[in-house]
């Protein structure tokens, strides 16, 4: 049905072979890279299909837009590889139902912010920097039916993205919207390279959360004051699906006068949250979870950060107490945006 | 009856008495599907000489007396099916002592889960009880008195196995003391003095536990819950046979429910961990979840969703809301471990044919020596159908707990006949010469045992 | 009416009396509904009331007076709502409210009641005391009357007609005096704010007042508010939008905690003594201002802050909410809440125990009178305090 847009040619004739050398899970020399990304290709069975860890770095690796990391998730299906245990993928695949009754569309006829499943999070929706922005996926009852399901590329089951992610967008759709605000990254992820990757039509135009936040505070520059905090950005995995977009971190961090401490884990070389590989089937995951999330941290406080700065909230809850612990402050951008305004961030503890 | 009354207040005082119709309607029921049935006065106690005073009267008049703690039960054990004296036990609410170096707590019988917790959080932040999952009204005594189960039942056991010691007023008036405190030393040990068995289990048909010392248990400065989750029910008995082996966690339950979807058809398990340091936090960690679940894990059959840090006490439960109607009411046994498989199935198997999401728990208790295995029938109590179907899952449950070769765990009228019928003759025999003998008119409780 | 019409008449049996209610936010004990505190039956809880509201409106039980009595000692302490884990929490205490609505419709009340609205609806003050003598306790102050002021200062019923509470508006008065701040009273003109009309569930007499004062307001030009109590604050500042009358409110303690900020008031005297601090419930759960008046107490020299265990959204209720301050429902034992407030502050050690409202300041005091605390424990109002502060005579 959606097939994904992948290209054997194009890892036959790769020079670099990025995707499983930067990779920071897997150890591997060039010659090997190249045999194991085909023999993925051609639907037999790789070490790097046990060992992936679904950090989705590769697919910004490729420097030739290939999907591999899609195309590891759809080969770990059709062998039957899943990183996770059965009874979690059975659990994730049910989480994504929505039992709550059917949404309210309420007709838009322009842009809005999407919050996904984190109608949760609305609190953090206020003052000027939102101020006349309409929300979409205000209920937390039913949020699922807003639900991007790239989770699901955590659980090798592009299967169940495929299947779902049409009626999701149809949904979105009905509110008659032109551009769609994603306030998770993921969900921008969703519309603007997964769906593209695999054909699904997508109607509205999707737009990175950051790039609405730094177009806004260019609005409201004048009162802006600098928040001249020492600050370290946690990525999250969706970033890499978009990382065109990164740009703004930085950017958004020079108009606030923020300072980005200088880290190792950072750009290319940021370390995900290991939300997800602490449950993997791989021997040794728990451990691998927490030293991914030890060295991470350390990384922030070696280098003088006194805020963590969120993006995916889904980080934020893996990582955000453990970052508290160490003596930083969990921050979402969209607050820190408006503390550099002088407003009070909503999530502020 | 209105000599009665004005003996109650004499004994009482006005405001601790009442025979109006309000008081009389809210105290005829049970927040189960126990049908109503009033009591003629509605009294208040505050000390155990009034308590005395009261059973004197009821025994001068033959009039019942109901011992209410909490009333959360749910199994309607504090209904007066009788009419007669409802005693509101909850005024007797002070928290006498705590002992910190022998580990334990000497409370009135009024006392709740949530105020002794919340107690012990700010004066004695190193000691814990074994808090049972009712809402935080649910007293102390009253779980006590119905072998109830905490959140430290894996590893130390029932509540009834933590009393140190006991005051009760029995039948006929006399205070007794049962434990060391009898023999005028502390309260601080049970045995080796003769048993108490005569007021657990009994449904306060023996007598009034006024006073009730409960032995408290380290609480260490992070307490937290892994979790894990499989979905073959088969494997509970044994992943919970390996965990109690380790002896590195405390609470252990698996739980299934319908909804939300998520959580069904599968069986969740959390499994408590206490831990002074890092150090030790993840030795347990490691012993748990790396050595001894890690073969389900690497052969994809369980999963490891996590420790989160933090456990919610008092616990909350919304489980009466579920279906918007205001009520639930479970069975609970005690259930060989190895039985779990069959109860959870043949517990859906019930629920789904009376229309009710269904709901299921297992909770250790000691080396998993056995299990507290309960289903949950909620309903809507503005609409009777749903009451009716409650009420025959319910019953239905009764008979399986039976069935399956567990016992019914503080049984409401119904289950008390099950298990009467098959109780051994002259065990049976014997508990009526015993209730003969404290009771003999016949006052404490009726409806309840009735093994004449 | 039946079941069917009421309002909550779909979710009202929602309610498992699981007894949460009874609870404060910090579990300390079970006396944190104050009604319930004082009677310890269980038909004086939140709970308890919701299951024989249901009960009368489908018939089961009759209205009786006994009925009457346990609806209206309810005090509006919002504790209940803040402690009830189930989705519906949002309107148990509007439930209570409509049921007693219903009663004062069918004229089914206990007589206090009665009174207590038929002053205000006669008088413009609960207590039957005369309109005219309304602004009688300004005699003397110097304080002017509002004629386009930056500010008309509020001072309530109570404020104006007891003889305690006039003290507290009195310092207030003279605090803001000292501090230049530009206000005017309404005096004899003022009219009951109404809250506790609303908390009785008489919506009619509510809207007559509301509307009066929003006129009166408006037609004066009425910009910004200052409130005595936290009554008139929450009623002015939540309930009166729904009227058309939108003014920016302030209590007490947020005037006096800024202007202290913002140095304008010289407060070296200090205030020497150990002090702790009574949340009210209409600025503490009803508008989560908890820190106002302690930024207060922590700014004067000399003064220690001790906090009660049952602090902030913890606060046991004073009993004189729902118009308990004048039909007196929960007196008349030492379990009455404001005697066991009155026994939590002695037992901090404290020598003063500061209030922000003119009923609880009322409420308490008689209260430490009747523990026999008086010489051991004094009840004084934020404002009084800050004045002595300040070396204002009282």
């Amino acid at each position: 049905m959606y097939a994904l847009k992948y290209d054997e040619n194009k890892c036959i004739s790769c020079s670099t072979q990025d995707c499983l050398i930067k990779c920071q899970y897997i150890d591997i020399d060039k010659e090997s890279a190249k045999r194991e990304i085909l023999k993925i290709a051609h639907g037999e069975d790789s070490f790097v299909l046990h060992d992936c860890v679904t950090c989705y770095a590769c697919e910004e690796y490729c420097p030739s837009n290939n999907h591999p990391y899609y195309l590891i998730v759809e080969k770990q299906e059709a062998l039957d590889i899943p990183p996770l245990p059965r009874p979690i993928i059975q659990r994730g695949i049910n989480i994504g139902i929505p039992f709550r009754g059917e949404p309210m569309i309420e007709k838009i006829n322009g842009r809005a912010l999407l919050m996904g499943v984190f109608s949760n999070l609305i609190f953090l929706i206020q003052g000027k920097l939102f101020e006349g922005l309409p929300i979409i996926s205000t209920d937390p009852r039913k949020m699922f039916h807003y639900f991007c399901q790239l989770m699901y590329l955590h659980y090798a089951r592009s299967s169940v993205i495929k299947e779902r992610l049409p009626k999701i967008i149809k949904t979105i759709a009905e509110h008659q919207v032109t551009e769609v605000i994603c306030f998770h990254d993921e969900c921008y992820g969703t519309y603007a390279s997964y769906c593209p990757a695999v054909g699904i039509e997508v109607p509205f135009k999707p737009v990175h959360l950051f790039e609405y936040l730094y177009n806004r505070l260019q609005e409201l520059k004048n009162d802006i004051r600098p928040v001249k905090l020492k600050v370290a950005y946690q990525r999250p995995c969706s970033s890499r699906l978009s990382p065109d977009k990164h740009h703004f971190v930085q950017a958004i961090f020079d108009l606030i006068g923020a300072e980005a401490v200088k880290r190792e884990y950072v750009d290319e070389n940021a370390l995900c949250c290991g939300g997800t590989i602490e449950g993997q089937r791989r021997e040794g995951s728990r451990k691998r979870a927490a030293d991914v999330q030890r060295r991470n941290i350390e990384d922030m406080k070696n280098a003088g950060a006194e805020v963590c700065v969120f993006n995916c909230p889904a980080c934020y809850s893996t990582l955000g107490k453990m970052v508290a612990r160490n003596g930083i402050k969990p921050v979402f951008m969209s607050d820190l945006c408006r503390l550099a305004i002088g407003e009070n961030p909503a999530g502020w503890r | 009856m209105d000599a009665v009354y004005e003996a109650l207040v004499k004994i009482v005082g006005k405001d601790h008495v009442s025979n109006q119709p309000e008081e009389l309607f809210i105290y005829s029921w049970d927040l189960g599907t126990t049908e109503p049935h009033r009591p003629d006065y509605a009294v208040s106690p505050r000390t155990t000489e009034e308590i005395q005073k009261i059973v004197q009267l009821g025994n001068k008049e033959k009039i019942p007396i109901v011992p209410l703690g909490g009333g959360l039960s749910l199994a309607g054990l504090a209904v007066p099916f009788k009419g007669g004296m409802l005693l509101d036990l909850k005024r007797m609410d002070s928290i006498i002592e705590v002992n910190e170096r022998a580990r334990y707590a000497l409370v009135e019988c009024g006392v709740s889960q949530g105020q002794l917790t919340s107690y012990l959080e700010r004066h004695y932040p190193h000691l814990t009880h074994s808090e049972p999952g009712a809402p935080p009204a649910a007293t102390i005594a009253g779980n006590v008195a119905i072998h109830g189960q905490g959140d430290l039942a894996q590893p130390y056991g029932f509540n009834s196995d933590m009393i140190n010691g006991l005051e009760v007023v029995i039948p006929t008036g006399e205070i007794c003391q049962f434990g060391s405190c009898a023999i005028g030393a502390g309260w601080f040990t049970l045995h080796p003095l003769p048993d108490v068995g005569l007021f657990l289990g009994w449904n306060g048909t023996t007598g009034i536990i006024t006073k009730v010392s409960m032995r408290l248990f380290p609480c260490k400065k992070i307490r937290g819950i892994g979790q894990f989750v499989v979905a073959d029910e088969e494997l509970v008995p044994e992943i919970m046979y390996k965990i109690t082996h380790t002896q590195m966690a405390e609470d252990i339950v698996a739980a299934s429910q319908a909804i939300p979807p998520f959580t069904s058809e599968l069986q969740h398990l959390t499994i408590n961990i206490a831990a002074d340091s890092e150090k030790e936090l993840e030795f347990k960690l490691e012993i748990i979840f790396d050595d001894t679940l890690g073969e389900y894990i690497r052969e994809g059959e369980g999963g490891f969703l996590g420790f989160i840090r933090g456990l919610q006490k008092p616990q909350i439960s919304k489980t009466s809301d579920w279906r918007k109607g205001g009520g639930f009411e479970y069975v609970g046994s005690i259930m060989p471990i190895e039985k779990y498989p069959a109860c959870y199935r043949r517990g859906k198997e019930i629920s789904e044919r009376h229309g009710i999401p269904y709901t299921v728990l297992g909770r250790c208790i000691g080396a998993a020596h056995a299990m507290m295995f309960s289903w949950t029938y909620a309903f809507n109590r503005a609409e009777p159908d749903t009451i009716k179907h409650a009420r025959e899952a319910l019953h239905e449950t009764d008979d399986l707990v039976l069935e399956l070769g567990g016992t019914i765990w503080k049984p409401g009228v119904y289950g008390q006949k099950l298990v009467m019928e098959r109780l051994n003759a002259n065990t049976l025999n014997l508990m009526g010469k015993v209730k003969q003998l404290l009771d003999p008119n016949g006052i404490m409780n009726p409806g309840n045992w009735e093994v004449r | 009416m039946a079941l069917a019409d009421f309002k909550y008449g779909d979710t009202i049996h929602r309610c498992f009396r699981c007894g949460y209610c009874k609870f404060p936010v910090n579990w300390t004990d079970v006396n944190a509904c104050p009604a319930y505190a004082r009677f310890r039956m269980e038909t004086y809880s939140c709970g308890g009331r919701l299951w024989l509201t249901r009960a009368w409106l489908s018939d089961e039980i009759a209205w009786t007076d006994h009925f009457a009595h346990i609806m209206f000692s309810c005090t509006a302490c919002k504790n209940c709502e803040v402690k009830c884990p189930l989705r519906f929490n949002v309107d148990i205490l509007n439930m209570i409210t409509a049921a007693k609505g219903e009663m004062v419709e069918r004229g089914m009340i206990p007589s206090g009641v009665k009174e207590f609205l038929e002053n205000i609806q006669l008088h413009g003050n609960p207590y039957g005391m005369a309109k005219a003598k309304r602004g009688e306790w300004m005699e003397g102050t110097g304080l002017l009357l509002y004629q386009g002021q930056d500010y008309l200062y509020y001072v309530g019923c109570v404020g104006s007609y007891d003889t305690r509470a006039q003290e507290a508006a009195k310092a207030l008065g003279a605090v803001m005096q000292k501090a230049g701040v530009s206000f005017g009273t309404l005096g004899k003109d003022e009219l009951c704010d109404g809250n506790e009309v609303h908390m009785m569930g008489e919506k009619g007499l509510f809207e007559m007042v509301a509307e009066k004062n929003i006129a009166q307001f408006k037609k004066l030009g009425v910009r910004g508010i200052i409130t005595l109590s936290p009554h008139a604050y929450n009623a002015i500042k939540n309930i009166y939008p729904w009227y058309g009358g939108q003014f920016e409110v302030l209590h007490q303690t947020q005037v006096l905690r800024n202007l202290i900020r913002d140095t304008r008031l010289d407060i070296s005297k200090g205030f020497n003594a150990q002090v702790t601090f009574h949340d009210p419930c209409f600025l503490g759960r009803w508008n989560s201002e908890y820190e106002a008046s302690r930024a207060i107490l922590r700014a004067l020299p000399g003064l220690t802050l001790i906090e009660m265990e049952k602090n902030r959204d913890s606060a046991l209720c004073c009993g004189g909410g729902g118009g308990n301050f004048y039909i007196d429902f929960l007196g008349g034992s030492a379990d009455s809440p404001a005697r066991r407030r009155v026994r939590e502050a002695y037992e901090t050690g404290a020598d003063v125990l500061a209030v922000a409202c003119p009923t609880c300041l009322t409420m308490l005091e008689d209260a430490v009178k009747s523990e026999e605390l008086e010489g051991k424990l004094v009840v004084k109002d934020i404002s009084e305090i800050v004045a002595k502060a300040c070396g204002i005579a009282s």
